[in-house]
């Protein structure tokens, strides 16, 4: 009975780890579909500040996600300016030099003189300053 | 020759007051002539010393984009890259 017990204890542990497992996994999520397809369909690129713009006048929908993304962005801008004490807008802009060099073929972005372009193989135009 | 009062002594008397009188008359001499320079220089002084502050014609311009310098951007780098990493779903 008391090995059995020990063993059932064993189990719970484990169940416990594994749904720790399930209930983590969402953390880890990519983007999400509608964004994705936002982004593939070119009606939203990479803005040089380290923001998401549009391309073409946005639907109600696409405003609310960009608008979404653009504030958590700024949350997670301001939050790591304070930790490398630098501004948030320097902390933006360099986000901004890496977002827009991970753009994939298809999707668009602004170069530094506002003209949104088309990403293709080439490496896109960014600010002079960028790394 | 050992009396108190003597010609030879009131003589060496009389020399030192001559003395004594051309010196300090050529003390005052001198000072007067420090006091007309000191005059002077400060009329001067107080003709010319003036401060003139005058306010510039055009309007100060602060240009924000010198905030964000190459060299911070070259600093802030690998953080943005852990950053975009890390949230992987609002990028």
């Amino acid at each position: 009975m008391f090995e059995y017990m020990k063993n059932n204890k064993a189990l719970t542990v484990l169940g416990g780890l594994a749904l720790t497992a399930v209930v983590a996994t969402p953390v880890l999520a990519q983007r999400d579909p509608a964004y994705s397809a936002a982004r593939s369909s070119g009606a939203i690129g990479e803005k040089p500040d380290g923001y998401l713009g549009f391309v073409s006048a946005p639907s109600g929908a696409t405003k609310a996600l960009v608008e979404d993304l653009n504030i958590k962005r700024k949350a997670a801008y301001t939050r790591k300016a304070q930790a490398t004490n630098s501004t948030v807008e320097q902390f933006a802009f360099t986000s901004g030099c890496n977002l827009i060099m991970r753009t994939t073929p298809g999707e668009k972005y602004q170069a530094p003189d506002g003209s949104w372009q088309t990403r293709t193989s080439a490496a896109p135009i960014r600010d002079s300053r960028c790394p | 020759m050992n009396s108190s009062f003597s010609r030879g002594k009131a003589n060496m008397r009389y020399m030192t007051i001559q003395l004594t009188d051309r010196l300090n008359n050529a003390i005052r001499h001198n000072m007067r002539s420090f006091t007309a320079t000191g005059l002077i220089l400060g009329v001067v002084l107080g003709l010319t010393g003036c401060v003139q502050v005058a306010a510039p014609d055009k309007p100060i311009v602060i240009n924000l984009n010198i905030n964000i310098k190459q060299e911070v951007v070259y600093r802030l780098d690998g953080d943005a890259k852990d950053l975009i990493n890390e949230e992987a779903d609002i990028f």
